[in-house]
């Protein structure tokens, strides 16, 4: 292979590649042509950076230089000044929100410095769609290790002693799970990447399939040699085309090389994999359900005991983690447990990834070790709250977690601390929400995802959640009563302990944390009929001040239900009964003439 | 082609080079100053000269680079080299043919071409 002095890390994940990162790269190319620049300087395309907010990225290695924010027009200059004269172009860079000069240097920048990486290790370094660069990271290496110098026993041991949780939510020791699916009785055995990612706002897993699909790859090879299991599944969401794309490209170069099918690297392993598409239900993200899709049966989920890894797949033994469990795999196999167990908490070990998003100046997907703070999180890595808004809660675990206030934002970030606060761990998602954010409204909003998710099969879920929501809604709208927050309390509680899967037994956490850290919210909404944030429409008007309207007419031009009335240099008036509460002319009005309340 | 276990580490090593370049952590650093007055001086061609040297060498844990004016226009075409844990030197008048024995003697050999070297260090930055 050419050498060249640079490499281009071109991010292609979903965030930048809707960002016209590929347009970015086009341009790169014609650049660097243009200036001869081609033998020296190669582009690569990876999977996602991470720091999504600032897409279009471009790392200019081997300095390290983060480029953000990219547009075609800023190319030509680039690739002179940089990429020929050695000139790095600070207008490029990023600048923290508090700071006008720019950090040239990747590692520097608050966001990446203090994250750690095992399941994100190759994100940015590596071309996914190319293995050579997977093993050239000590890719299959753990395999190697696993198939030639392992015996499953001592595999499986290896995972208990470093202390590794599913990842998916639930946190269930990987290793123990491992453990009871090798042992139970049966020849024929099966393991599962769970890649039904569906909390809103989560997106680790597609990000990790994009990015390092042979990590993914790497940990069902040893998982399978580890339970005994000779086929898998990954199944994968429909609506992550980018991750199927590489997911494939991974399979078949690795099947090319012997490390997927028949007598792998040599050895009388044989295994194989079977890609399954889901169609969106977030029911499917339930094991049981999951299952039952792949078995082509309606995707419910089943009373457990028994256990997947006793009865799963077509009846036999089975066992299934999540895309983020099975990347920490080969890292664990490789470095040991002991290096693995040394990072993170007391009963949790290693790291998380995390999608942050919302009220937050640096939204994206972020690896920290457990036992972090959630305040680290949110201001260090985050950047903190855009706009010099106040924070009010971050809401973890997606619509089956919680809310957690201001006051909790000092706990650790693990498995116990979380659910401790009320919410959980969750696959991941992480969502922050400012002053301007209306706690029963979000409570709602999650609630009504999980109803519509409900597949209907036990009462307590189906009906449970709809009466749940049709309070909620009352309560939005101003008409609701001083005993539904009894109600919802008691209701919430009834489901969490009747309800037949996760989906069920977490769907009324939004509602029963949010009640908990801010009842005065909803007692606003039920004695007052008024929303203290300011979102329920029912709750709000919109009104314009005398002394400050000065007749421009901006805002009446721009009424789509044409309410404002007044003539041109007098003062405006909005009507109240057609207004549709929709904030535009707050948002145009130049002299801070519209109010609401 | 199916890989044995001892296959893994001949393509991890086939990668190296550029295992390296992206880590940025290389045994050695060569930086060849490329504002206008090296531009002008024929400094692509050093540029050239030194890719050149590291692809017949097969060194796969150098990083070669680029950067702006030295400050010392005259002396131009100028490089610095750089090896792990020792202070950089700066190379000045470069030629192709001082190139090849800059590499070989002090980026691969690790002793430094005396003759060709302006000075020992870098500034400081304050």
């Amino acid at each position: 292979m050419p050498r060249h002095r640079m490499h281009l890390m071109v991010c292609t994940g979903t965030g930048c590649v809707s960002n016209k990162s590929l347009g970015i790269k086009e341009a790169l190319e014609r650049e660097l042509e243009k200036q001869s620049l081609q033998e020296e300087v190669r582009i690569i395309t990876t999977g996602c950076n991470g720091f999504c907010a600032n897409g279009p990225i471009v790392v200019a290695q081997p300095e390290g230089i983060f480029y953000q924010l990219l547009t075609e027009e800023d190319i030509p200059h680039l690739v002179e000044e940089h990429f020929l004269k050695g000139r790095p172009v600070e207008k490029l860079m990023y600048s923290p929100p508090e700071d006008e000069s720019p950090i040239p240097k990747m590692k520097d920048i608050g966001f990446f410095g203090k994250q750690q990486l095992i399941a994100l290790a190759n994100r940015g370094i590596i071309d996914p769609e190319n293995i050579d660069e997977y093993i050239g990271r000590d890719g299959y290496k753990a395999l190697a290790k696993a198939l030639t110098s392992m015996t499953p026993e001592e595999i499986i041991e290896e995972i208990k002693g470093s202390g590794l949780r599913g990842r998916g939510g639930a946190g269930f020791p990987t290793g123990r799970k491992w453990e009871f699916c090798r042992n139970a009785p049966g020849n024929a055995k099966y393991i599962i990447c769970n890649c039904d990612e569906g909390d809103p706002g989560a997106f680790m897993d597609r990000s990790i399939m994009e990015s390092d699909p042979h990590a993914v790859l790497e940990g069902m090879l040893i998982g399978a040699r580890a339970i005994g299991a000779g086929h898998g599944f990954v199944y994968i969401r429909n609506e992550y085309p980018l991750a199927l794309e590489r997911l494939l490209k991974a399979m078949k170069q690795a099947g090319e090389y012997g490390l997927l099918g028949d007598d792998i690297l040599g050895t009388e392993f044989s295994f194989d994999i079977t890609i399954n598409r889901g169609a969106g239900a977030f029911v499917c993200g339930e094991e049981t359900s999951l299952i039952g899709s792949l078995e082509s049966k309606l995707p419910e989920p089943r009373v457990r005991p028994p256990y997947p890894a006793i009865s799963g797949y077509m009846g036999k033994p089975t066992n299934i983690n999540n895309v983020e469990t099975w990347s920490n795999i080969p890292h664990i196999v490789r470095r040991g447990a002991e290096w693995f167990s040394g990072i993170g908490t007391e009963t949790s070990k290693g790291t998380k990834v995390f999608s942050l998003v919302g009220k937050v100046n640096n939204t994206g997907l972020v690896e920290v070790p457990m036992g972090i703070s959630m305040r680290e999180i949110i201001y260090d890595i985050g950047g903190g709250i855009p706009g010099n808004k106040k924070f009010k809660a971050v809401q973890t675990g997606g619509p089956s977690g919680g809310c957690i206030p201001e006051s909790l934002l000092d706990i650790p970030v693990d498995y116990e601390s979380l659910t401790k606060a009320g919410a959980i761990m969750g696959s991941g998602g992480m969502i922050v929400m400012d002053e301007e954010t209306c706690m029963v409204e979000v409570a709602r909003y999650f609630l009504s995802f999980t109803q519509e998710e409900s597949c209907g099969k036990c009462t307590p879920c189906r009906e449970g959640t709809r009466h749940m929501l049709n309070i909620l809604e009352n309560i939005t709208r101003g008409k609701g009563e001083e005993k539904d927050l009894d109600l919802l309390e008691r209701m919430g509680k009834l489901i969490k302990d009747t309800a037949l899967c996760a989906l069920g037994n977490t769907a009324p956490n939004p509602v029963i944390t949010t009640i908990k850290h801010f009842r005065h919210e909803y007692e606003a909404h039920i004695r007052d009929q008024k929303c203290p944030a300011r979102v329920c429409k029912e709750l709000i008007r919109y009104y314009i001040l005398e002394d400050r309207c000065n007749g421009c007419t901006l805002c009446a031009r721009n009424c789509p239900s044409d309410t404002i009335r007044g003539e041109r240099k007098e003062v405006h008036v909005i009507e109240q009964e057609k207004c549709i509460k929709c904030g535009i002319c707050l948002s145009v009005c130049r002299f801070d003439a519209v109010r609401v309340e | 082609m199916k890989l044995k276990p001892e296959d893994l580490d001949k393509i991890s090593e086939k990668m190296r080079a550029s295992t390296v370049l992206r880590e940025g952590a290389g045994r050695a650093r060569i930086t060849v100053h490329m504002g206008t007055c090296g531009i002008a001086s024929g400094a692509r061609k050093i540029l050239k000269a030194f890719m050149d040297r590291l692809e017949e060498s097969a060194a796969k844990d150098v990083i070669l680079t680029t950067s702006g004016c030295a400050g010392l226009c005259s002396q131009e075409p100028m490089a610095t080299v750089e090896l792990k844990g020792e202070a950089p030197v700066k190379y000045i008048d470069l030629t192709e043919e001082k190139v090849k024995k800059i590499f070989s003697g002090h980026v691969m050999g690790g002793k430094i071409v005396t003759e060709y070297a302006l000075a020992l260090g870098s500034e400081r930055i304050l």
